[in-house]
């Protein structure tokens, strides 16, 4: 983008040249495969959510009730000292209402996702969930209070999914 | 600066930006890498090290891709070393290019930044959604749209702003790119058109976002010695930052970017810069989303919190105002191929020091630009300083 | 410019598998080692920079760059990742240091080997999508290439690259940080399953779950944290090609040409006179006994004589893998640069219990990045200055 250059390579092609043939091209789906060891901190925090709670871990030298939990304070570099349960209530700090799937294809029915801030942890501290039982999504607000929805015991896995979303509560 | 050195640029490369390129990542790298190289006034045999920029493996389609696209990037036989820092890639690649030369360790570095995202099917944005947790996150369906959603919105509610000046920038940026040959996104669109765009993830609407994008950028970096030899204008890199927030993304205000403040904080001690909106003339701040542009001017200090949209709404970043930012129309208008789109903006930078940015060329003489890119989960920033 | 040292070293693992840690855990045990290690440094304050070396399809995800700043005590503060073998990122910390900017630098590179449930396929989506990965099979049949061209070029016996085996197992018996540590014979080795013709299964290395923690400063902060500092000499590393086709099959390039540079810088003109012991990445034996003459340790084709002849036993004149190397620890992926350098800080600092190499002063630290690269690192340790 200098005077100086007087031409910029690049061929462009249009999608619809792949699927007339006009340019070759190599398939391959990758076999990629994982099971991540939750570790000791989520390991907890999903047996938890199994018995309908959730749980945080605490730093005594910040103070501060952290969640999700962890087992060693990023701001302290410490090991955190204990845990306690926080509530499944909470505020919505943001919130998004997705029209696009994950592949940008329209979704039938928008998804609502937020941040929500637990009661009973640090401010500020939150996970992101869904948000359901909203009717007009142009009347939901930063700011509302919302408390999970968890699935029935017997369907619970130890999953974040235990939850099944938040719902938006009267104060 | 007594006893440490200093590093230059000497030349530059870019591609074309284009939703599908028919070259692999390989040949566009190439493509760059020997632009760069010509504008330099020198070949391959004169580069003692190569760094490469470019985001995840998924887009292309190969494990360390790193390693693949060597050869195409200049590397044959030579230390080469890619980092990876998430969207901070384009923007941070130079900055390791400058410690490659700034150690003393060599004399030259060839720097090159690569996207290849079409390669990625269906779309490149399924790339994304491994971007999250595996255990916490994934489960929920996250994409990467409703991140930026969710950070536009509490951005909006913090400082009680608009979308209306939001779509400014985006209406700024796809002007800007009608003058720059490399755009795919170039356009005339009013605000309107922006409101009434498709509405992707609330408050996020089509016209906000930056599309994929596949290209290359590069730059050629040199010890003081032999930018003297090379040229008479060389652009100095005198300031270089970056910084990375917690992964605790859901435990922070995602309204302020404290990690680019703190970027750009470093960048600017390196350069000696005390104020930033007197002492810097043009800057490229990363805006795959418009909001971002505003949220990262704020993070550069090159306004107060809240106050960018305010400055946009009155010229000020326009290319003749006072603060031009995006001249080049940014990633809204020249598209985001993701490390090369960071790298282009310190091309577009070194370009308008050396005054060569054609119809671009903000007035003024500029002396002192900046460059940022923004990474990872609302998280990493890169920031670079140059000056003539 | 400032000289720079190893001020401190931490290390988790090896071990097969760590079911019970995430690689979240297991990078907050090493780190925390290393900071005490290095003079009970707080990351918080007393780190410049941190520079992690990972790649995203060993991780399982997009951007692994995200998940790594909180358990190394780094959130808001100035991280990288380098898409490399941690010797790359020993190479990145040092040239930082060398910038005169930044005085203390942590590196990072871990191994969570027992994550990938699918590992090979994930080294095969490493091939050229166009040329090689449609041809099929499991990728070593590369290394199975190189090793045929190797004993037809150079004349090295199938029984001088199973001795790799016997020699690096039995060091490893020694290393509480092996894995995979047992007392084998060659014959045990040669009747072991041929896999990849010539290669056969013992000699190809088991990956391992760890980390390894380096802290780095500069020469006027290191002299302040420890009475031990590892002094990095010269560090090099270089790409041959990624191309399959055009590659020297059976010199090791990337090796050769990333030690003269470490050389240079080292000053070393006779590395089998002015080297002591050396770490070689042997994840194929054969490639312990390729790399050793492409790191001008012995002449082009007489490795595995050397070898046969004892000289690179824990006793002998230059002991090689004095750790148990890749076959005894495990394959700690892209790890295995600092794999090397760990045990070179240890034997150099007298720590190596009892596989200590007598009066060490200058050690080697050799890598490669694996199947299908032609990527390599050196670097040059000592604990003189």
């Amino acid at each position: 983008m200098s005077v100086k250059i007087k031409h910029y390579p690049g061929e462009e092609v249009e999608t619809k040249d792949f699927r007339e043939g006009k340019v070759l091209f190599e398939s391959f789906r990758p076999k990629a495969k994982y099971a991540w060891s939750a570790g000791i901190a989520i390991s907890r925090f999903l047996e938890e959510l199994k018995n309908g709670r959730i749980i945080a871990t605490t730093c005594s030298k910040c103070g501060r009730i952290m969640v999700p939990p962890r087992i060693y304070c990023e701001k302290c570099f410490k090991p955190t000292d204990g845990w306690t349960y926080v509530k499944d209530t909470g505020v919505i700090n943001t919130f998004s209402v997705s029209f696009i799937a994950a592949d940008a294809s329209r979704l039938k029915e928008p998804i609502v996702v937020a941040i929500i801030n637990l009661d009973g942890a640090s401010e500020g501290m939150g996970i992101v969930h869904r948000i359901e039982e909203y009717g007009d999504w142009r009347e939901i607000k930063i700011g509302m209070r919302v408390k999970a929805v968890w699935k029935p015991p017997e369907e619970r896995t130890g999953a974040i999914t235990d939850i099944k979303y938040f719902k938006l509560v009267k104060e | 600066m007594f006893g440490k050195k200093r590093v230059a640029i000497v030349g530059a490369g870019v591609t074309l930006f284009r939703r599908n390129l028919k070259e692999t990542g390989k040949e566009l790298s190439f493509h760059a890498a020997k632009m760069a190289l010509e504008q330099a006034g020198m070949e391959l045999r004169d580069i003692q090290s190569v760094v490469m920029g470019t985001a995840p493996d998924a887009f292309d389609g190969v494990h360390m891709k790193g390693e693949y696209l060597a050869d195409g990037a200049g590397a044959y036989h030579k230390p080469y070393t890619r980092v990876f820092v998430g969207g901070g890639t384009g923007v941070f690649a130079p900055l390791a290019g400058w410690w490659h030369v700034a150690s003393g360790k060599f004399d030259t570095c060839l720097v090159v930044c690569e996207e290849k995202m079409s390669s990625c099917y269906p779309h490149p944005q399924y790339a994304f959604t491994t971007i999250f947790d595996p255990i916490l996150e994934r489960p929920i369906g996250m994409n990467l749209i409703w991140i930026f959603a969710l950070e536009m919105n509490r951005y909006m509610h913090k400082h009680n702003i608009k979308k209306e000046d939001i779509a400014l920038v985006s209406v700024k940026n796809k002007r800007n790119a009608l003058d720059n040959p490399i755009a795919q996104l170039a356009a005339n669109i009013t605000v309107e058109d922006v409101l009434n765009s498709e509405i992707m993830a609330w408050p996020v609407q089509r016209l906000d976002v930056s599309p994929t994008s596949d290209g290359a950028a590069a730059a050629v970096l040199v010890s003081e010695d032999i930018a003297k030899e090379v040229t008479d204008n060389p652009v100095w890199i005198d300031g270089v930052g970056w910084c990375i927030d917690s992964t605790y993304w859901t435990d922070r205000d995602l309204y302020y970017p404290d990690y680019v403040e703190y970027a750009a904080r470093m960048a600017y001690k390196m350069a000696g810069i005390k104020n930033p909106p007197k002492e810097i003339d043009v800057a490229e701040p990363y805006d795959p989303f418009d909001y971002k542009e505003l949220h990262h001017m704020e993070g550069l200090l090159l306004c107060k919190k809240g106050e960018a949209p305010k400055l946009t709404r009155e010229g000020v970043t326009q290319r003749d105002g006072d603060l031009p930012t995006c001249p080049s129309g940014g990633l809204l208008g020249c598209g985001n191929p993701i490390a090369a789109a960071g790298m282009m903006k310190v091309c577009e930078i070194f370009w308008q020091l050396r005054g060569e940015a054609g119809k671009r060329q903000v007035p003024g003489d500029p002396r002192t630009g900046v460059a940022q890119a923004w990474g990872d989960l609302m998280q990493y920033g890169s920031v670079i300083v140059l000056r003539r | 410019m400032s000289e720079v040292a190893i001020v401190g070293v931490g290390c988790v693992g090896f071990r097969p598998i760590t079911p019970e840690l995430s690689y979240k855990e297991l990078m907050f045990e090493a780190a925390v080692k290393a900071y005490e290690d290095a003079g009970g440094i707080n990351p918080r304050e007393d780190v410049d920079v941190f520079v992690t070396c990972a790649e995203d399809y060993l991780e399982g995800f997009s951007i692994f760059d995200e998940f790594v700043p909180d358990q190394l005590g780094a959130a808001l503060r100035h991280l990288l990742t380098v898409s490399g073998d941690g010797m790359l990122g020993l190479a990145t910390a040092y040239m930082l240091i060398k910038t005169g900017y930044f005085d203390t630098v942590v590196v990072e590179a871990h191994s969570k080997a027992s994550d990938i449930l699918t590992y090979m396929d994930i080294v095969q989506f490493g091939l050229d999508p166009i040329f090689n990965r449609p041809l099929g099979g499991h990728p070593y049949y590369i290394a199975g290439l190189e090793m045929n061209r190797y004993l037809h070029e150079t004349g090295t016996t199938e029984e001088q690259c199973a001795e790799v085996v016997v020699k690096n197992k039995k060091n490893a018996v020694l290393n509480p940080h092996a894995a995979y540590g047992a007392n084998i014979t060659l014959n045990q080795v040669m009747c072991s399953e041929r896999l990849f013709h010539p290669l056969k299964k013992l000699e190809i290395s088991t990956p391992a779950d760890g980390c390894i923690v380096l802290v780095l400063a500069s020469e006027k902060v290191a002299e302040k944290l420890t009475d031990k500092p590892v002094w990095v000499k010269g560090v090099g590393w270089c790409t041959e090609t990624p191309s399959l086709e055009t590659r020297d099959w059976t010199r090791a390039v990337y090796t050769r040409l990333a030690a003269e540079m470490a050389y240079k810088e080292a000053k070393i003109s006779n590395p089998w006179r002015d080297i002591d012991f050396a770490e070689i990445h042997d994840v194929f034996a054969y490639k312990e006994l390729q790399h050793m003459e492409a790191l001008k340790l012995c002449d082009y084709g007489t490795a595995g004589k050397l070898t046969e002849d004892g000289l690179t036993a824990l006793d002998g004149e230059l002991p090689v893998n004095p750790s148990g190397g890749l076959l005894g620890m495990g394959y700690g992926l892209e790890a295995s640069g600092l794999q090397k350098v760990l045990e070179v800080v240890l034997q150099l600092r007298g720590e190596a219990g009892a596989r200590q190499v007598e009066d060490a002063q200058v050690g080697l630290a050799h890598t490669w990045r694996g199947i299908p690269t032609a990527t390599g690192a050196v670097a040059v340790l000592s604990n003189v200055k």
